[in-house]
């Protein structure tokens, strides 16, 4: 059925057609109105038979996940930013116990300073915790996508975040083709948990592992995670079938086959990166696009396969590893390992919510596509605001608070003052 | 009880007010506690510069900017595990440690039980709404349990979590609840509690008309305690469990002694420490 809805309003209707048994949630901005949405469609009755419960913090939301799942039942819940962090000593455990706990992200960014708009930095600060990360362009993906994230996750016992863009995709009303109820039944059987409580073979979850088995025990993390490189492409398989629409798989190409440059990336910005490689196509620019589904697995053997014949690949990220650079970028160079030739050029942009211009891109891809870039390159960096800061700490002892000092440098906090 | 103590100032509130305007909705409680801190401060004649105002995440967290003090605004529910680090390296400022009922009770819960046991000399002012205000409306602990909302449907059907009784079961050794709605009330409350050695707790009904527009009845429900405050801790647990919640006052002054901060460690000489070793 056709919806026009904003983003978390079509995550927490997707959510109730796949029946959680509980959900457990706290506030944190930008992905408060999913969970508060689910609490309408429980007390309204659509979403039936599901516990549905507000907690203290994150960590709280999280360790009843891990409480419920468990115990056998289908468990859902929604965070972001801080939240992630804050939650994510539960958030490893959830994943070492494999637990098949489904979890919305709604990318925001990670203070101090503290900042509410989107990127994707909390995401990659739980890049190894041992979680599937599945990240979507679009409001349509997410719904399609979370559905598939429970089967994924109860197919391999393994928990599923399902990352998407932060006010970009959770605030924004679009035209959403919700699956019904019938068609989510028949792909989503009723949860067969791994582990569940057996009063007759009882089992104390959480024991110690030492030096004899922990090696083991996470190998079979990663192991499971290799399977789902596999199991990824069949689920969106399996939805088309009774769906009747392709989400995607583990990544996605935009005339990247045969193009000269290649953009990869993750999530909504792939939207105005359309509109701009269209542009460049259309005056004869050999350019293309790979987006990245699947950040976790990491699809090494199909990106490369789809990148082997690029000249040059820009990979654009909406997250910075301090100290080295790209985070994605380091893993797409790990799948071009050996093709030497093929520059790999690290592209920072989008950092707290700075806007991604269609002529910001524009320059960007046109000099990349003349080998122009840095390693690193920063999208739209204001490079003499830090060099002001640097000087000022090069020449002053107790030069203050670097954030204040850059805020004063552009007058935002004189125009906080006079607002 | 006898005449209330006037407050004026020997500063004025703008010495400690910064440029920045609060971006409170309209009618907040918060501006009330704004102008009494800024009372308290004056009439204590403490240099803005002298005082530390540390705060987590919330609409009342946003204080610190607010002020021309030394702020710090910090991650949700740490505020007084900041203030704890900063009191103990700079034992000569007065540490004001601000913040809401679901950053304090809730997310930092855990701080507060255990601020209160150390008792370090500071003061925690919980600007007490009953509501998650910023992200627009979710029960906090304080929430009566039958308020509906979106993310608590019918209500959180669990117990309100009793801030004052829980502060002195903690070892708070300064226990006072005021009312936004009245700023020299809470100002001459906040001189108090910052005069009073170790960790002194002051609850502010503070209304958020925005989420929780009945809160607008406090100005005619809230009452002042007739009674002085108590001074034991079997006393103020009396008063604290069976209230209504919605008396004013200082409640409770106890007698510990703050935390000490020993962060400049005897120099001694390594002849010295050998010599301590000599059987």
């Amino acid at each position: 059925m056709l919806r026009q809805i904003d983003g978390s309003f079509a995550v927490a209707e997707a959510i109730a057609l796949c029946r959680p048994a509980v959900i457990s949630c706290y506030p944190i901005t930008p992905q408060t109105h999913i969970v508060e949405h689910l609490g309408e469609l429980v007390k309204s009755g659509e979403l039936p038979n599901c516990e549905y419960l507000n907690v203290e913090s994150e960590f709280g939301a999280m360790s009843v996940c891990i409480g419920a799942s468990a115990a056998g039942a289908r468990t859902y819940t929604a965070t972001a930013s801080q939240g992630l962090l804050f939650m994510m000593e539960a958030v490893y455990n959830a994943s070492g116990m494999g637990l098949p706990i489904v979890m919305t992200l709604g990318n925001r960014a990670i203070g101090a300073p503290i900042n509410i708009w989107n990127d994707q930095s909390d995401a990659m600060s739980a890049r190894d915790a041992g979680w599937i990360q599945l990240f979507v362009e679009s409001n349509q993906e997410a719904v399609d996508v979370h559905i598939q994230a429970f089967k994924l996750a109860e197919a391999l016992s393994l928990p599923v975040m399902v990352c998407m863009d932060g006010f970009i995709l959770t605030h924004s009303y679009t035209r959403i083709d919700m699956p019904t109820q019938e068609q989510v039944d028949r792909f989503l059987p009723a949860f067969q948990p791994r582990q569940v409580l057996d009063t007759a073979d009882p089992v104390s979850m959480g024991a110690m592992v030492g030096p004899e088995a922990f090696t083991e025990v996470r190998y079979l993390a990663h192991y499971k995670q290799m399977e789902a490189l596999e199991l990824i492409p069949k689920l969106a398989e399996e939805y088309d079938a009774i769906v009747g629409r392709d989400s995607g798989g583990l990544l996605k190409s935009y005339d990247a086959e045969g193009a000269e440059t290649v953009v990869v990336t993750m999530g909504s910005v792939i939207g105005t990166m359309q509109e701009v490689i269209t542009a460049m196509r259309a005056e004869g620019g050999s350019i293309g696009a790979v987006t990245i589904r699947s950040f976790r697995p990491f699809p090494k053997d199909q990106l490369r396969e789809v990148l082997k014949d690029a000249k040059r690949v820009i990979v654009f990220e909406k997250a910075l590893a301090v100290g080295l650079g790209g985070i994605l970028s380091s893993n797409v160079r790990w799948a071009l390992r050996g093709l030497t030739t093929t520059p790999v050029y690290s592209v920072i942009g989008g950092l707290g919510g700075r806007p991604i211009t269609r002529p910001s891109l524009r320059r960007l891809f046109e000099a990349g596509s003349k080998d122009q870039l840095e390693d690193t390159h920063f999208l739209d960096l204001n490079i003499d605001l830090v060099k002001r800061q640097v000087e000022r700490e090069r020449s002053r002892t107790g030069s203050g608070p670097a954030a204040e000092n850059i805020l004063r440098d552009i007058g935002a906090v004189r125009a906080a003052k006079t607002a | 009880m006898g005449k209330p103590e006037v407050i004026t100032p020997k500063h004025t509130a703008k010495d400690y007010k910064s440029a920045v305007k609060p971006v409170w909705c309209p009618g907040c409680g918060h501006f009330g506690v704004q102008s009494a801190l800024f009372r308290a401060l004056a009439y204590l004649d403490l240099p803005p510069q002298q005082v530390a105002v540390i705060s987590g995440i919330g609409c009342s967290s946003r204080l610190p900017n607010y002020t021309a003090c030394y702020g710090f605004h910090g991650v949700h529910g740490r505020a007084l595990a900041v203030a704890t680090g900063l009191k103990l390296a700079r034992p000569e400022l007065t540490v004001l440690t601000v913040g809401g009922d679901g950053d304090g009770f809730s997310i930092g819960g855990n701080h507060f039980l255990h601020a209160c046991r150390r008792n370090v000399d500071m003061t925690y002012i919980v600007m007490d709404n009953e509501v998650y205000g910023m992200t627009k409306g979710q029960p906090s602990p304080t929430t009566p349990p039958d308020w509906d909302s979106k993310i608590a449907p019918g209500g959180t059907g669990i117990n309100p979590f009793l801030p004052l009784a829980v502060a002195l079961a903690s070892g708070a050794n300064f226990i006072a609840r005021g009312y936004a709605g009245d700023p020299n009330d809470v100002a001459r409350m906040l001189v108090e509690a910052i005069r009073h050695p170790g960790f002194s707790f002051v609850q502010v009904l503070s209304q958020c008309i925005t989420y929780r527009p009945e809160e607008k009845e406090w100005k005619h429900s809230v009452h002042a305690s007739p009674e002085e405050p108590a001074t034991t801790m079997v006393a103020a647990a009396q008063r604290l469990v069976g209230e209504d919640s919605l008396t004013t006052g200082v409640l409770y002054k106890g007698e510990r002694l703050s935390y000490t901060a020993h962060i400049h460690p005897v120099q001694r000489s390594l002849a010295e420490i050998e010599e301590s070793f000599v059987l």
